[in-house]
């Protein structure tokens, strides 16, 4: 709140500049195979109240025991966003009605969260980063599902999400743009994913934003928020805070105020509207769950799951930058998938790592975009490519067959090498066979040899002459010295 | 501290009973009596006392992350008022 | 020879064991009995098929030699204990067609050890009352009534609350023991008004998984008997461990009954003078004294001690039990299962169901608990409550660190009232009831009720014992020696 105002982030309005003042209340699906408080699947795409247990239905009696995994991932999560992890925290239950919360209250941490102040570095795209506050982790009970299209009259309730452990991560109001909030939102998934604390996968509602929206003069008071509810594409956070704030903005200098609600985004409006049920005036009516003892745990059983987390995108990122000479930029790129920095990494052992690099991010991941497949699904390997990569280095093959030979291991698997080697795309080496080429090229184009003496840059035309007439085999290194000393060029 | 008719209200709201009109008196006269009889605990000096959170000392059992439950929709929805598919039925929600 | 439903719990044990009569002989003079009773209305429903069958597997059993420890003793089982494929309705109008695809842990282990049910029994709804006049399908009926001037009086007179029916049924020889659950003094109250043993163990020694909670940091199930003995071999198999519920504790069971006999020589029994409440009927005062004195003459030091306290455990228990239950009862919404009623969009349809179902000291206590956690409330009500439970526990540790070992009280501040006799516009005077036995659960100790003697009319009059934490045998050991200087209390013959 106390960073300077960046003029640049500033949104116009008719009479004025606006900065635009954001937090994000982040409900992260945990991973685990059981729920929060019950031995029911979270596994997704059940049958209706298949995956249930009496407890998730609130049965008379039922009682909730906590799943230990569970609070084993937020402890992981807390500690990969260098948070402050309390060693004694309690359940709360948050009273209200609504068919689907069988209990009446939702099991939650209000007061005393598993996890305190923490922080996230975010790299924007024009390579200046931010750092996020984190305000606190709770972990939480996800409600059940009602679909209200079914029926004309009725909703259909179904609880197989009921019970399934979130983490809700709330951040400070440190964002003050769409782009910043959808890079925090990327790089915090980055960061789960990283730990495995939560598969990140919003089109299953795995990860949706509580998006609190604010504008205010430069330099003024924070204005009154609104919290726009479950947002669920990170695309969608940028959209819905942009029409937000310039809704705020068009009212206050209409000379109104902005009056505190919860807001919906509707994407094919492009627009966010009230939420008529969220209305009236909450009274959650929270307390220490009687069913439930606070949580509790010493700093040996924090210390063994520091242990072993895995290294996480920032220290990785700094990794490749000074281990292979990556840029910033590259390496940001390399490390926002696990496994695309995985891949890398086994690409780049022993070998040149900027070259690597290349090769991952332009080719690689070029490839696989265009196929609109994921890095787990490669056809080909870093094994592979590495091979590719060798071949180039020791002459083999020039880069641009390398291309080619890519394109077949990509389509046809197989040994780099030896497709090389079936496929007689070996790069040509023999002088011989070489000036025989340049020769009859030279022959065939004496104007443009009379000129070259006078236009040294002519030079690449030959060079591309001649690697056409090799097919593309000739070793450039070769055909460059050749030429020069038959067109007289120094 | 003692509730108006007001408040009667509100509180039958939030615990969503319906209250008819006639209801709404004699329960304030109700909740009233039992107010005025735990307001002596306001005279008692509690400062440094901690509230208690369990009444037995005791760690938190836990439960290992396994998959011990479920695959009884039949079960969960044999006593619903209304039910289609194994959904629960209930009026629309408007969101 | 006794009817067979008169016999002790510990008497028909044996009796079965030795082959005396069978299991279903047993069971069928509690059917036969309990089918004459029904004025009495302590039970909700009889399931007369079901204890036939479980008594023919017992025999089986008993037979075989593979007999449990509670192997064909029929039981009464509180209707706030989930039993699968029987309706289960907590006295409320809400769960009336409710039927469980679950049996509660406390009647799981009760069959698991052998015993047979033989139905439902009558209670406040949700277990809130002190009379069983809040159960939404009728007052229970005493089997005790007023003698005035040597001739019984015909007024009908309360069980006791919540677990009225468990008492009544016990005390009127309708099983030979029963479930029961105590919050503030439901099972102690109702066992002192019917001349019964009632135990409520500590806090943890039971699970409370399967039992419709009311309170869940102060609801513990235990049995209500006509001896010390059969209560003792009741809690033995209704306690234990539980992984379902996270507020068990994993501690072993003692055999509470090897502990019956044990006396007290040696022990050292406190009286907390802040018992001595103005006003204290000149019986009850009586009562107490003897209790001290029985167990003085048995080999106990009495001690006074003090438990500075205790007048405020009552006010704080009508804050905590009644926020806890608003947020329990939450649950009974008409969605999932029990009572729906229609309304013109969902919240009216909760409204509607909800004030339909519950009953008027439910829907009370519901909105007191309600009021007392609502925003701008909660420090000023719920906190200091709590603040207050712990200065509660607290008088009870410095007590037993100062070496007592039990301590003993009026289980009431009177006999049994009469039916409707508490209905005034107040609510608080019916609250008072419990004044003796609500400091026990909100320090989470054990307490046990045992008869002690008879009023001037006749009816039967309890003294509470409480004790440390886990220490259900202490109470055990002394609570039979006032049985056994009181004398066996005569239980009511048959009017009904
Ligand atoms: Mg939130
Ligand atoms: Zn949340």
């Amino acid at each position: 709140m106390t960073a300077p105002v960046n003029p640049k982030k500033l949104i116009k309005g008719a009479e004025h500049d606006w900065e635009v003042v954001i937090g994000m209340e982040i409900h992260a699906q945990v991973t685990s195979r059981s729920k929060l408080f019950s031995g029911a699947s979270t596994e997704f795409g059940a049958e209706p109240n298949d995956h249930v247990s009496l407890v998730d239905a609130a049965m008379p009696g039922m009682l909730p025991v906590i799943n230990e995994e569970c609070v084993a991932q937020a402890v992981r999560t807390g500690l990969g966003l260098k948070a402050r992890i309390n060693h004694r925290s309690v359940f709360d239950r948050k009273n209200y009605f609504y068919p689907d919360l069988p209990q009446g209250y939702q099991i939650s941490q209000y007061k005393d969260p598993i996890v305190g102040e923490g922080e996230v570095v975010v790299d924007l795209l024009d390579g200046e980063s931010i750092t996020v506050g984190i305000e606190r982790l709770h972990l939480e009970q996800d409600a059940g599902k009602s679909l209200h299209d079914q029926n004309p009259t009725q909703s259909f309730v179904d609880l197989n999400r009921s019970g399934v452990a979130l983490m809700e991560i709330v951040s400070q109001p440190d964002l003050r743009s769409s782009e910043e909030a959808r890079a925090y939102m990327t790089k915090l998934r980055t960061i789960l994913r990283y730990l495995g604390t939560c598969d990140g996968d919003m089109e299953k509602g795995s990860l949706r934003a509580d998006v609190n929206v604010s504008v205010r003069r430069p330099g003024q008071p924070l204005g009154t928020r609104c919290e726009i509810k479950n947002v669920n594409s990170i695309r969608f956070i940028g959209q819905a805070i942009e029409s937000e704030a310039r809704r705020q903005i068009a009212i206050i200098e209409d000379g109104g105020t902005i009056s505190q609600e919860t807001r919906l985004y509707d994407p094919a409006k492009g627009e966010t509207r009230s939420m008529r049920s969220k209305e009236e005036a909450h009274d959650y009516r929270y307390f220490p769950d009687p069913d439930l003892l606070p949580l509790e745990f010493d700093q040996a059983y924090v210390d063994a799951l520091a242990e072993g987390l895995p290294e996480l995108p920032d220290a990785k990122k700094a990794r490749f930058v000074a281990d292979f000479g990556l840029s910033a930029y590259d390496a940001n790129v390399l490390v926002a998938e696990r496994a695309s920095a995985d891949y890398y990494e086994a690409v780049a052992r022993g070998r040149d790592g900027k070259a690597a690099a290349n090769w991952v991010i332009n080719e690689l991941f070029g490839r696989l975009n265009k196929e609109g497949i994921g890095i787990d699904a490669t056809p080909v390997s870093a094994d592979q490519l590495g091979r590719i990569i060798d071949l180039i280095g020791e002459g083999v093959i020039s880069g641009k067959i390398a291309k080619d030979l890519f394109e077949i291991v990509w389509t046809e698997g197989g040994d780099p090498r030896a497709v090389v080697e079936a496929r007689g795309m070996k790069q040509v080496t023999d002088t011989g066979a070489i000036e025989a080429a340049v020769d009859d090229i030279i022959a065939k184009n004496h104007d443009k040899v009379q000129q070259a003496k006078e236009k040294p840059t002519l030079l690449g035309w030959f060079v591309g002459q001649t690697m056409k007439a090799t097919g593309g085999k000739a070793n450039p290194a070769a055909v460059n010295a050749l030429l020069k000393s038959k067109l007289g060029i120094e | 501290m003692s509730v108006d008719e007001k408040t009667v209200r509100r509180i039958a709201h939030l615990a969503r009973i319906a209250v008819a009109e006639d209801e709404v008196a004699p329960l304030q006269g109700e909740l009233n009596a039992i107010l005025a009889f735990v307001e002596q605990l306001g005279a008692v000096d509690v400062t440094g006392v901690e509230a208690m959170t369990s009444v037995t000392p005791m760690a938190m059992k836990k439960r290992k992350d396994v998959v011990t439950d479920g695959g009884r929709a039949v079960d969960v929805v044999a006593n619903a008022p209304e039910t289609e598919d194994h959904y629960f039925l209930v009026p629309k929600v408007v969101e | 020879m006794t009817d067979l439903n008169e016999l002790s719990l510990a008497e028909a044990r044996d009796g079965l064991k030795a082959k005396t009569f069978s299991a279903r002989e047993i069971a069928q003079a509690h059917i036969a009995a309990l089918e004459k009773a029904r004025v009495l209305n302590a039970y909700l429903l009889e399931t007369p098929d079901r204890a036939l069958t479980m008594a023919d597997a017992s025999d089986a059993k008993i037979a075989k030699g593979d007999a449990g420890p509670l192997e064909g003793l029929p039981l009464g089982i509180k209707d706030l204990f989930c039993t699968e494929g029987v309706v289960t309705t907590a006295g409320s109008r809400i769960l009336e067609t409710f039927e469980p695809h679950y049996e509660s842990a406390v009647s799981a282990n009760l069959w698991r050890d052998g015993a047979v049910m033989l139905g439902k029994l009558n209670l406040d709804e949700f277990a809130m009352g002190s009379s069983n006049e809040t159960s939404a399908y009728g007052d229970v009926i005493s089997p005790w009534r007023r003698q005035e001037n040597g001739v019984l009086s015909d007024a009908k007179i309360v069980p006791g609350g919540s677990s009225g029916g468990s008492a009544a049924a016990v005390a009127a020889h309708l099983c030979l023991g029963a479930t029961a659950t105590d919050t503030g003094g439901s099972i102690r109250q109702p066992a002192a008004f019917t001349g019964t043993v009632g135990i409520k163990p500590t806090y943890g020694r039971v699970s409370r998984w399967g039992t419709v909670a009311f309170a869940s940091s102060l609801d513990q199930a235990g049995p209500i008997a006509r001896t010390v003995r059969d209560c003792a071999i009741l809690l033995g198999s209704m306690a234990g461990p539980d992984a379902r519920d996270t507020t068990c504790v994993d501690l072993p069971v003692p055999d509470f009954e090897d502990a019956v006999s044990r006396g007290v020589k040696g022990l050292t029994i406190g009286i907390p003078k802040e018992y001595r409440v103005e006003g204290m009927p000149a019986e009850i005062q009586k009562l107490w004294d003897d209790g001290a004195a029985w167990l003085k003459d048995a080999g106990a030091t009495i001690r006074e001690i003090s438990l500075p306290h205790t007048k405020l455990a009552l006010p704080a228990y009508y804050i905590v039990a009644p926020a806890e239950a608003s947020s329990n009862l939450a649950r009974y919404d008409g969605v999932r299962y029990g009572l729906r009623v229609p309304g013109k969009d969902i919240a009216a349809m909760y409204e509607n169901t909800r004030a339909a179902g519950f009953g008027r000291e439910v829907k009370r206590r519901i909105m007191i608990g309600t009021y007392v956690l609502s925003a701008g409330y909660y420090d000023a009500y719920y906190v200091r409550a709590q603040k207050i439970r712990t200065l509660i526990k607290r008088d009870f540790e410095e007590a037993y660190a100062a070496g007592v070992d039990a301590i003993l009280t009026p289980a009431t501040p009177s006999a049994a009232f009469g039916i409707g006799e508490k209905a005034s516009a107040d609510p608080v005077e019916m609250y008072l009831n419990d004044v003796f036995t609500v400091t026990v659960n909100m320090a989470g100790l054990p307490g046990i009720a045992v008869p002690a003697g008879l009023d001037g009319q006749g009816l039967p009059l309890g003294l509470q014992l409480i004790g440390r934490p886990f220490d259900e045998e202490t109470l055990f050991a002394t609570a039979e020696v006032i049985e056994r200087a009181a004398g066996r209390t005569v239980l009511p013959k048959a009017w009904w």
